[in-house]
Formats: C-alpha cells, sequence, structure tokens
C-alpha cells in the first residue's frame, strides 16, 4: 500500500473509528489455547472494554442470538458457545468504563417497544449517554421457538416490524420534554404537569398506550446501528441508522461499492450522505514484520479452522454431513448437494455449490492441500494481516477514501486479543492524523461525530443539511 | 428472649417508600437517574451490612399521573449495581405477567453471573390494566389467572438456569468439542398461552438457581427459596410466617425512624401532607432506631429476615447504618454476608442439583 497524499484524496480530514465486537459464538474466537480465557467471566468484558477504552475507542459491541444454533437438529458443539443478555451485561460494564460507548445488539422481532426501549433508556442513562441499539431482525424462523410469538415473520414483515418498532421507541424516548424534572424539592410535582406525553400506537404490527418512564439522556436517546444487508436492510438503515455494522470490510473495492450505495440510499431518502457511519467488522492480525504477520495468521487459523470445523464448513459446501471424514486427507469425492438450509446454523446461501466445488478440486489439486488446508485458504475470509505501520497506512486509505469510517474489530482471541491492536496500531493511526488522541466529547454520539437524533431535527433543516 | 440472627434486606427504589419521599431527599429529583446515585445507595446499604437489596420495577411509571416519577429498569440498576459492589445480594424486581420468559430467565441469570452469585429475582405482578396496554398484550385479569401467568414464568425460568449442566463448557482439544452437547437440554415447556423450547442461551448461572422470592399466594411456595409475608403486627406476620411452606421467611416492614433532625412522626406527617403512605398491610414502625431493634428481635423467633422499606433513604439509611445495624451486631442478631460467599449459601440454603443431570443418573441406575 502506497501513501497517499492527504490531500489529493476525498475525505482528507476523516477520521477512523473503532469499536470492539467481544464475539458469542463462532469459530472465529479461539479457545483452545492456554491463554484464551472465559467467555462468561465477568473480568472477560471488563478486560477486554477498559482495554478498547485504553484506545480511545468508540463503543464496546455485544452481539445476540436467541436460541443455540443448531446443525442438523443437533446443537452445534464446536464453537464458542453461551453468553449474557448484551442490555444487562453493558449496564454492568456502564460502571466500570468512563468514555466507551456500549452497544447492545437486540432483536426487533422477538421483543416488545415498551420493554426494550426501557431498557436501552436505563441503559442510556446509567452510562449517561453511551448507549447503542444495533437493531436485528433475526434470519431464521427457529428462534421464535423460545417466544410468545413464534417464529411467523417472513422478511419482508421483518423489516416492517423493526421500523415500526422504532418509531414507538423513539416516540416514548422522546415523550419526557427536557426539563421536564423538578429542578428542587419544593416544586410542585416531580415532573412538570403536561411534561411527559402518553404514547398510543395503533399500526399493523402495535397497538399500545402507554406512559414513558425515562427521560432523555445526555445523547438524546441511544444510538441507532444496523446490521443487515438485504436491500431491505440497506434501505432501513438509511433511513434509520446512525451506523452500519456491515461485512463489507475486507476488501477496498467492495467496501468502497457497498459505501458509496449506502450514500446513495441517504441521498435518496433526503439525509446528508455523511449522516451513517460505516463500520465493518474485522480481524486485525498483526506482526512486528509482514513474515511474523503471516506466520501468525498460519496459526490462528489453524486454531480456529479445527479438523472438525473444516469438516463443518464443506459440510455445508457439499450439503452432506462430512463429520467422519479426514479433514487432513483430500476432498471428498462426491458432488455437492444443493440442498434447502433451514438456516439454523446461519449458513450462507451458496449459488451454486457445484461450481465452487469445482473451483476447490482445482487449486487444491495444484496446491496439493488437505481438505482443512483448502478451507482455510479458501473458505470464509476475514480481516487485515500485516505490520502496524503497514496497516495503519492502508486503514488511513480506506477511511481517507470514504470506503469505511473505521472497523469493529473481533479479536480472535478473549480477554487480551486487543492488547496488541491498542499498544501499536493506534499509535501508528493517530501518527497519521486519522485517529483521536484523546476522547473530546463523553457520548457515543459524540464520539461518532453524529448529529443529532433524526426525530429531533426539524423537518426544513433536515433537508437543508445536505 | 430473641430467636436465631436476622438477615435484613432493604428495598431501595426511588427515594424511599412514601409516594412523596423525593420531598425530603438529599438530592435533587433529576439526580435520582444518574449512576452515581444508584451506586451511592447500593454501596450504603453494603457498608451497612444488608444481606440483600431489592430494587422495585414495573413497565408504568411508579408515580400516578398528572406528574409521573421516572425509574430506569431494575434489571439494569441492579447489573451496574453489582458490578460496584462485592458483598451485598441484589434481588430486582421483575413481573412475568407480560414479559417473554425466556428474556427474563436470561437477563437473571447475566445478572447472577455478573455478580459472582449474589442474585436473587423479586417475582411480582402487573395487575394494572394499564399495563397490558403498555405491553401491547391482552391482558391478563383476575387472581388466578395472574397466578398462572406469574407459575409458568417462573416454572421457564428455573428450568432455563437448569438446560445447561455446570460442566457442559468442556473445552476439549482432543475431540475439537467446546460444549458437550448431551449436557445441554431443551426444556419443551408447553403452558397455556405460550411454549418455550430451550436451551438457555446464558451457561447456568454461579449459584445453579438464583434465589427465588415473593409472595406465597402469588407464586406457588413449591417455587420460592423466601417468601415474603406482611401482616399488619406480630400476630398476622407469625401466622403468614408459619403458613408460608417455603425454605426462608422475610417479613416486610415499613420504617420511619426519629433522626437528629426530626423524629419520626414529624417526618411522616410532613409528607402526609402531599400524599398518603400507601397502606400494602405490612408492619410499620414509626419511631425510634432502639424501637425498631427491639421488634426486629421479636421478630427473629418468627422469620428468617425482614425486608425494610424506609419512608425516605437519604433519612433513614443513615440511622439504620449507624445505629441499627450496629445494635443488632452487637447483640449477635445480625447474620451479615461474607465477602466471596453466594446470596444462596449466604441464607443457608443450599446449591441446587441440576434437574437434567439428576435425571440423567436416574435413567442410569435404571
Ligand atoms: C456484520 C453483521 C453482524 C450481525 N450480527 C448479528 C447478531 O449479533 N445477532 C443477530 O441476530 N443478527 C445479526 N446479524 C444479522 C442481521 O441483523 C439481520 O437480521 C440478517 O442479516 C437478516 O437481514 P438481511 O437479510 O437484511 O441481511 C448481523 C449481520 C451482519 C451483517
Amino acid at each position: 500500500m502506497t501513501r497517499t497524499d492527504p490531500l489529493d484524496v476525498p475525505r482528507p480530514h476523516a477520521q477512523f473509528h473503532f469499536g470492539v465486537f467481544f464475539q458469542g459464538v463462532n469459530h472465529w474466537t479461539i479457545w483452545s489455547a492456554p491463554d484464551s480465557g472465559s467467555q462468561i467471566d465477568p473480568a472477560s468484558f471488563r478486560k477486554v472494554a477498559q482495554t478498547a477504552e485504553r484506545g480511545l475507542f468508540d463503543a464496546f459491541f455485544l452481539g445476540e442470538g436467541l436460541r443455540l444454533r443448531e446443525v442438523d437438529g443437533e446443537i452445534h458443539d464446536l464453537d464458542v458457545a453461551g453468553r449474557p443478555d448484551a442490555i444487562t451485561q453493558l449496564a454492568a460494564l456502564a460502571a466500570v468504563t468512563r468514555r466507551i460507548g456500549l452497544v447492545s445488539t437486540s432483536n426487533s422481532t422477538f421483543n416488545e417497544p415498551a420493554d426494550l426501549a426501557r431498557r436501552l433508556s436505563g441503559l442510556d442513562l446509567l452510562s449517561e449517554g453511551r448507549a447503542g441499539w444495533n437493531v436485528v431482525t433475526t434470519d431464521n424462523a427457529w428462534t421464535g421457538a423460545n417466544f410468545r410469538r413464534g417464529g411467523y415473520l417472513d422478511h419482508a414483515d421483518r423489516y416492517r416490524r423493526a421500523e415500526e418498532f422504532l418509531t414507538v421507541a423513539r416516540a416514548l424516548w422522546d415523550g419526557w420534554d427536557d426539563k421536564a424534572v423538578a429542578d428542587s424539592a419544593d416544586a410542585p410535582a416531580w415532573s412538570a404537569p403536561g411534561a411527559v406525553r402518553r404514547v398510543r400506537h395503533q399500526g399493523p404490527q402495535f397497538d399500545l398506550d402507554l406512559a414513558p418512564t425515562l427521560p432523555r439522556s445526555a445523547q438524546g436517546h441511544p444510538v441507532i446501528f444496523q446490521a443487515g444487508d438485504s436491500g431491505e436492510g440497506r434501505d432501513f438503515a438509511a433511513r434509520n441508522a446512525d451506523v452500519i455494522f456491515s461485512a463489507h470490510g475486507n476488501d477496498f473495492d467492495d467496501a468502497l461499492a457497498f459505501a458509496e450505495d449506502i450514500r446513495n440510499r441517504l441521498r435518496a431518502v433526503g439525509r446528508p450522505d455523511d449522516d451513517l457511519r460505516i463500520l465493518p467488522g474485522t480481524e486485525i492480525i498483526l506482526g512486528a514484520t509482514e513474515e511474523e504477520a503471516q506466520e501468525k495468521k498460519r496459526w490462528i487459523r489453524l486454531q480456529q479452522v479445527t479438523p472438525a470445523t473444516a469438516l463443518g464448513i464443506a459440510g455445508l459446501l457439499w450439503g452432506i454431513d462430512l463429520s467422519d471424514r479426514d479433514a487432513d486427507g483430500p476432498l471428498p469425492e462426491e458432488d455437492p448437494v444443493v440442498a434447502e438450509n433451514d438456516g439454523s446454523f446461519g449458513a450462507r446461501r451458496i449459488a451454486d455449490p457445484r461450481e465452487v466445488v469445482a473451483e476447490w478440486r482445482a487449486k487444491a489439486q495444484a496446491h496439493r492441500w488437505s481438505l482443512r488446508e483448502t478451507v482455510i485458504a479458501l473458505g470464509p475470509q476475514r480481516g487485515h494481516v500485516g505490520t502496524p505501520s503497514a496497516l495503519a497506512d492502508k486503514f488511513a486509505h480506506f477511511v481517507r477514501h470514504g470506503a469505511v469510517d473505521g472497523f469493529n474489530v473481533t479479536p480472535y482471541l478473549i480477554p487480551d486479543g486487543l492488547d496488541d491492536i491498542v499498544d501499536l496500531l493506534v499509535p501508528e493511526l493517530q501518527e497519521r492524523g486519522v485517529y483521536r488522541t484523546e476522547y473530546t466529547g463523553t457520548t457515543l454520539r459524540d464520539h461518532l461525530g453524529l448529529r443529532e437524533p433524526l426525530t429531533h431535527r426539524s423537518a426544513p433543516a433536515r433537508a437543508h443539511a445536505s | 428472649m430473641p430467636g436465631p440472627a436476622l438477615h435484613l434486606a432493604v428495598e431501595i427504589d426511588g427515594d424511599g417508600s412514601h409516594p412523596a419521599a423525593w420531598r425530603r431527599a438529599a438530592h435533587s429529583p433529576g439526580q435520582l437517574l444518574t449512576p452515581r446515585r444508584v451506586a451511592r445507595v447500593a454501596a450504603v446499604a453494603e457498608n451497612a451490612g444488608f444481606t440483600l437489596i431489592t430494587l422495585d420495577d414495573g413497565v408504568l411509571p411508579p408515580g400516578a399521573a398528572p406528574d409521573p416519577v421516572a425509574r430506569i429498569g431494575a434489571v439494569e440498576r441492579a447489573a451496574f449495581v453489582a458490578a460496584s459492589t462485592s458483598t451485598v445480594g441484589i434481588a430486582p424486581v421483575v413481573p412475568v405477567t407480560y414479559a417473554e420468559p425466556f428474556h427474563v430467565s436470561s437477563q437473571l441469570a447475566s445478572l447472577d453471573h455478573i455478580s459472582g452469585g449474589r442474585a436473587g429475582w423479586l417475582v411480582t405482578e402487573e395487575e394494572r390494566p394499564e399495563a397490558a396496554r403498555a405491553w401491547g398484550r391482552p391482558p391478563v385479569t383476575g387472581t388466578d389467572a395472574r397466578a398462572r401467568a406469574s407459575r409458568d414464568g417462573v416454572e421457564v425460568a428455573r428450568a432455563l438456569w437448569d438446560s445447561w449442566e455446570d460442566d457442559a463448557v468442556i473445552r476439549s482439544v482432543a475431540t475439537s468439542r467446546y460444549l458437550d452437547r448431551e449436557r445441554l437440554h431443551y426444556i419443551d415447556f408447553t403452558g397455556e398461552s405460550y411454549a418455550v423450547k430451550g436451551p438457555a442461551i446464558v451457561p447456568r448461572p454461579p449459584q445453579g438457581q438464583l434465589v427465588v422470592l415473593g409472595e406465597p399466594d402469588r407464586v406457588p411456595a413449591a417455587q420460592l427459596d423466601v417468601a415474603l409475608v406482611a401482616g399488619r403486627d406480630l400476630a398476622a406476620v407469625a401466622w403468614a410466617a408459619a403458613a408460608a411452606g417455603t425454605p426462608r421467611v422475610f417479613a416486610e416492614v415499613e420504617v420511619a425512624l426519629d433522626t437528629p433532625d426530626a423524629t419520626a412522626a414529624e417526618r411522616v406527617a410532613d409528607l402526609e401532607r402531599h400524599a398518603p403512605w400507601t397502606d400494602r398491610g405490612r408492619l410499620r414502625h414509626i419511631g425510634s432506631g432502639d424501637r425498631l431493634v427491639a421488634l426486629l428481635g421479636e421478630l427473629s423467633r418468627h422469620v428468617d429476615g425482614v425486608r425494610l422499606h424506609p419512608l425516605v433513604l437519604d433519612e433513614d439509611l443513615p440511622v439504620l447504618s449507624r445505629l441499627v445495624l450496629p445494635a443488632l451486631s452487637e447483640r449477635r442478631h445480625l447474620a451479615r454476608p461474607l465477602p466471596g460467599t453466594s446470596l444462596r449459601s449466604t441464607l443457608g440454603l443450599e446449591r441446587p442439583a441440576n434437574r437434567f443431570a439428576a435425571a440423567a443418573v436416574q435413567e442410569e441406575a435404571r
């Protein structure tokens, strides 16, 4: 990566933002190494959050999954699993951190607005304006088996519900006038009469009537994140979100195309095209030299893609149970079966497995790779590998050219996997002028450099802002 | 002659148990919702030697219209407090009349992990029809229907807490297995209005099962660890305690104490100018700290603990902490929790065996 002239780029003064994604489930979190810590011990969460805060990160981020993953009707037993309820865990972290944002992934399909909006408000107040909500809708129906409503919503209806959910949540968050709470014990009432507005909502998804229980926080209300990749998901983000947690952060061209797509969608709904921050999830592997970084990557991939995991990933591609095969042997001789997956494993739909398998065969033969080596080389890819200096150049290029606003880092080790990023990469980014040297605000909205919440902008100002 | 040492719990929601308590609070109303305030009250209670703090809650604002009082959700406050204390037990109030039991179970299990095994759950009901309107659910009306909702909710939560056996995480490098799926269990609960599949997404809580507290006529005794019993006089409390049928019994006592600045009676009268102190049929002590010590001594012959509801936290908590708890302690009537001890073991309750593990053992024995 060549260093670019900072003035000859579209966004010469763009700032890079970091979040940390403390992962709940999937094979990218190494659990077998001696320094792999507990996924549930509160000390793990505290360590990661405090390290991120030391590194001046914008946010600490928790995912959500409301049912344990299954493969062929059996609980998937290879990956880290079992995690705390996100908002509950984040409320605890509010007590042991001071500046970092606390973002909860919470489902709009299997929650109710009065309850979730209130829980998020509480987190926002306990953290004095540091809460975020990553609105997800669930990409499967089987999660519904744990809830009253069951799994009935199809894809489009899930986003319709999400949007109506957000409308109700925002009405609740905005239900208290500023200065509604009395400033002295001698006031006529605890809250000024009429300063709290009931929310009466009757729509296709919700029919409710209630008095909001909490005033606004220091940042107005929680920052809205979105993490879905379909057209509906992106439109939902363009209409509603402050931040997108995308999966387009490994390759510059792919990231830029995604960002351009989002900017177009923002303009189409009348929002300024810099109104949304794009923070793809990614993994960062650092080494003192390029060779060392590549060596470390090899070690990490072998820890992540165990023989059983390799057989599992290949099994999804082939559509066949391969768990009794030899991962260190050659690729299966069978042709892949094109089967419908119920999504319980969160599998990506593969357009034509036969084509992919043919490519895998050719490359495996050419390189004399085993099945496991093939999965590592050609299976799901992610992340950035290199020296702190090379990656700082690369990330400065990404952000100055508008491909991303930063990354949501997923450490491969808990709880120490963030240390070298904070100690080695952050100073390099600071040297290049793309990363803050101190927190300049106190709220998550401040950190992200966001405008005031969408609903707080008057209609003309909103149009005018672009 | 008093009975064995007492466990003391204190309810710390809002500014106190009187609806106008905020008028005598030592802070401005808006400060009620700051993290500093939430942490401070809990710290005072912990240092005083309370076994347990409880945090009231519900979907409706605590104060009635036209001037609602604000309240942060009890589970969120409890988690925040858990991270800033080390010894005291913490029990949020969570009604399951309309809530999703799966979420409730996860939240509470998480609280137990966060607090290192100091969590309890105070089960209550959403009784008012407005609560149904707030949730957007059909109203659950009538005592029986609400009791059924509570019973089902507790049953689901308890089953989910057992749905991971204690050693379900095996991290077996040799076999590449993180989990032993034989030690994870579907709960397959089917009630009258919903079904829950399981297993939980949170590993089994450190206490195995959280300490569940509730009123015995609302939740079946078999589902409770601690019954909270009310009664306007000692005889009524003693009778209710004897009838509870739960492993532990706590009496509900409302207190207004003499302070250096005003007598208890004066303080109550001052607040009664604004609103009546809601009558919940509980024993009420209005008077000196010394007389409260004597009353608690009496109560210790009938109950294992007492939950105190101070008139005004900022005024009564200091008297409890400087006078009442030290006096009990001196007479060896106060059971103080020890650092590093779970709420369960503080209360002398056993860590329950896992129902599914127990079933597996029985299966083998047959
Ligand atoms: C980077 C990324 C992270 C996600 N994390 C979660 C998560 O933690 N929990 C969850 O339920 N869904 C998660 N999702 C799923 C989406 O929120 C969404 O529900 C799903 O992708 C279906 O929407 P779509 O069809 O628009 O992609 C994530 C998606 C992306 C792209």
